[in-house]
């Protein structure tokens, strides 16, 4: 059993947590991904490290309310406990020699591209970010970019803040005006991964996606997280899990990627609607509890 | 008394009733049969069986106890050399181990030992609760990597010696490949989760959601304070036949399709880890795996399974009662054809059909076979333009496994084979003191009986090296 330490709703539906975990809290580094489950009856689902705190030996990990389990784990109070927590698994992201980089984060990718951002920040990187959300409710971790950027861009899709439009458009603007950065790392829904990368494609520019597909085990045993690449004219199978999570964003051959991703949609929109009804109570409550404190 | 010349059959749902459910197919001696069986043993003085057993049991010993309805000093004798008696009773192919030698098989059926292992096995789990009376504390500590059979008998082991023994496992549930990929059907959990509870008994602790590479490195086990570990970290990676369309949606490597019915419990009625269940599905291969995912899809609710192997029914590699299981079972025997292409459904007016990206067929290729190769076996060689389509909803590859890199990759010193598998000599021993290594990380994919011989053979190693320490 896994104790949550500390909670935060960041947005009704974006929770950030520490769970008590010092192994992990000792050995992970950004990019690395950990595997948990909230119950004996759980299933085994990946969420990225958002960052540690070695003293208290805390894995801090923000999740977005997607599905039934993020849903039952939203429920774990503080000072409650998960059943599973184990990691760090994936390699940390590639650091070394980079001078010049710029961050893209898509929605709840933020949640992850916060620490990355961050840590290339420590590391001396001059970093760039861009951030993406779809109206101003969803913007999260703000100060946290701000705080770890030279340059922050933040996009909505509605224009309710920041400027309008998609990632894409500022990153098109600075690589066309001949803007040049070690790599460009991604992180987001399938889509926005493969058209960011379509833009750096475009300019030459290398870019790095951080891919999260299903997975089980995380120990490369199941197969099941997956990528087709394309690599010097070949195709090649490689695994999300010890070969990435990070991959070079030319490689990947995303309609692949994105198709498996959807393969237990059906399954997993019957799930997250029981769970909406188990948990149906708890969630009015909070909703008149926001309601209430706006008004 | 006249000998009978057959075995005695074991009870077994009709094939019809277990192809709807995943209770266990065979349902063990009874206590009359067993005493029956066990008569036919001659305790003749040569002992044949008790060489051919990985783990060397004392056969002839333990079997005499039955005879004499002492089911429980027939256990003891078993226990001595075996720490999962009542796993080995039902996956072991004794066909070609003890049983091949029984001086009784020279002109008779040779004597059940297999069913009589697992029969003894079943009577002391559910007859007894005594706690084990642990031995004197030997003041080491060893770890062991891993909690499939070749780590739970060297934890087992060492701890009837009176070692520190901690076993970690990266999974959530110890057992290894018996939880995650025999099925229900051929081995129930219960009995699992009872052979791991008897180890914790003799003081073994077992640590789950710990990755020895990842979490943990072998270096910071040693810095843990402990002298010794065995690398029982099973096969790794699944193999793909890299063709066209291994990605689609609904083709899964067999061990991600069994680790979700059996780990996950996908085969539950309404489960939290989803699964394809129902229409035609294809598993290609033709080893014990390939014939468990088989089963465990027609279990499901498939309206056909086919296994698709490339060479004859002479050659699957799978244990003959596997084989003759899934024929009673109804599964569909597609021999001498090779897959070339996994076709998918595409709706290029709709891009968000959910249909896009299911398998509707699997396009194979006729093979005959050609001359023997290194091994003897015959190869089969593809019959050029004999393509043909097999219209099927879900594919199961299962066609083996290639070793995983964690531990290889963070062990400085640790060498490998070729393959990928630990280099390690006659003990167990790999290139690094105090290391030791077994059964698939060693060998690449291979049997729960021969992974427990290698954990029993390093089990004896590290004894040995810790007691001049």
């Amino acid at each position: 059993m896994f104790k949550i330490a500390h909670r935060k709703a960041l947005k009704p539906t974006v929770i950030s947590i520490d769970v008590e975990a010092p192994l992990v809290a000792k050995k992970a580094k950004p990019g690395q991904f950990i595997i948990l489950r909230v119950d004996d009856e759980g299933e085994r689902i990946p969420l990225t490290v958002a960052g540690c705190n070695k003293e208290e030996g805390t894995v801090r990990v923000i999740f977005h309310v997607a599905g039934a389990t993020t849903k039952k784990l939203k429920y774990v109070p503080e000072g409650g406990y998960i059943a599973d927590f184990v990691g760090p698994l994936g390699n940390p992201t590639e650091m070394e020699g980079m001078k010049r980089v710029c961050v893209v984060g898509g929605g709840i990718g933020c949640a992850i591209a916060m620490p990355i951002a961050t840590a290339f920040h420590e590391a001396g990187c001059e970093v760039t970010t861009i951030i993406g959300f779809r109206n101003k409710d969803l913007v999260i971790l703000e100060d946290e970019f701000r705080a770890a950027s030279d340059n922050l861009i933040i996009m909505s899709d509605d224009g309710s803040y920041g400027r309008e439009g998609n990632v894409t458009v500022p990153l098109k603007e600075m690589l066309a005006a001949g803007e040049r950065f070690d790599t460009v790392i991604v992180f987001g829904p399938l889509i926005m991964m493969k058209f960011t990368t379509l833009t750096c494609k475009e300019f030459g520019q290398p870019c790095t996606v951080s891919m999260c597909p299903i997975m089980i085990d995380g120990t490369g045993m199941c197969g099941g997280c997956r990528l087709t690449l394309h690599k010097d004219g070949k195709d090649v199978t490689a695994f999300a899990c010890v070969d990435g999570p990070d991959f070079n964003g030319y490689e990947v051959d995303f309609d692949a990627a994105i198709l498996r991703s959807q393969t237990y949609a059906p399954f997993e929109r019957h799930a997250y609607e029981e769970a909406c009804n188990l948990f149906k109570a708890a969630d009015e409550a909070e909703a008149a509890a926001l309601a209430a404190a706006k008004a | 008394m006249a000998l009978d010349p057959k075995k005695h059959e074991m009870p077994s749902q009709a094939p019809e009733v277990r192809a709807h459910n995943f209770n266990e197919v065979a349902l063990g001696y009874t206590a009359e049969i067993a005493v029956a069986e066990a008569q036919r043993c001659l305790e003749c003085r040569n002992r044949p069986c008790v060489s051919a057993c990985p783990v060397n049991i004392s056969i002839p010993e333990f079997i005499h106890e039955i005879k004499n309805g002492e089911f429980e000093k027939a256990y003891q004798v078993i226990y001595g050399s075996s720490s999962l008696p009542a796993v080995c009773g039902r996956v072991c192919p004794q066909e070609t181990q003890c049983e091949s030698k029984c001086t009784m098989g020279v002109k008779f059926e040779p004597v059940g030992i297999g069913r009589l292992e697992r029969f003894v096995a079943d009577w002391h789990n559910e007859h007894t609760c005594e706690n084990p009376i642990k031995p004197a504390p030997k003041g080491h500590k060893v770890a062991v990597v891993g909690s499939g059979p070749s780590g739970l008998t060297c934890a087992g082991d060492l701890a009837k010696k009176g070692y520190d023994v901690t076993v970690f496992e990266a999974l959530h549930a110890a057992g290894g490949v018996l939880v995650y990929g025999i099925p229900e059907f051929r081995l129930p959990k219960a009995i699992v989760a009872k052979e791991v509870e008897t180890l914790k008994q003799w003081g073994v602790e077992v640590r789950t959601d710990v990755v020895i590479g990842k979490t943990l490195t072998i270096d910071e086990v040693f810095e843990m304070g402990y002298e010794a570990v065995f690398i029982g970290s099973g096969a790794g990676l699944p193999n793909f036949m890299h063709i066209p369309g291994e990605s689609l949606k609904t083709v899964y490597s067999a061990n991600e399709f069994l680790t979700r019915s059996n780990l996950m419990k996908a085969y539950k009625d309404d489960p939290t880890t989803p699964i394809m269940k129902g229409g035609n599905v294809a598993v290609v291969g033709g080893g014990n795996v390939a014939m468990d995912a088989a089963r465990t899809a027609l279990r499901l609710g498939a309206d056909n399974v086919y296994i698709i192997y490339r060479r004859s029914m002479e050659e699957l590699p799978a244990r003959a009662e596997e084989v003759e299981h899934a024929v009673e079972e109804g599964i569909q025997f597609k021999l001498l054809m090779n897959p070339v292409e996994i076709l998918g459904y595409n709706n290029p007016d709709d891009r968000r059909d959910p249909k896009n990206g299911n398998v509707t067929a699997i396009r194979c290729i006729k093979m005959e076979l050609g001359e023997p190769d290194a091994k003897g076996r015959r190869r089969p060689v593809a019959i050029p333009g004999s393509e043909f389509d097999i219209p099927v909803d879900t594919v199961v590859i299962a066609i083996g496994t290639s070793p995983n890199p964690l531990i290889k990759s963070t062990t400085k010193g640790l060498e490998v084979n070729d393959h990928g598998g630990i280099i390690v000599n006659e003990d167990g021993l790999t290139s690094r003191e105090g290391v030791y290594a077994g059964g698939d990380a060693v060998t690449g994919a291979a049997t729960v009986i021969s992974a427990m011989g290698a954990g029993k053979t390093a089990a004896a190693a590290i004894d040995e090296y810790l007691s001049k320490k």
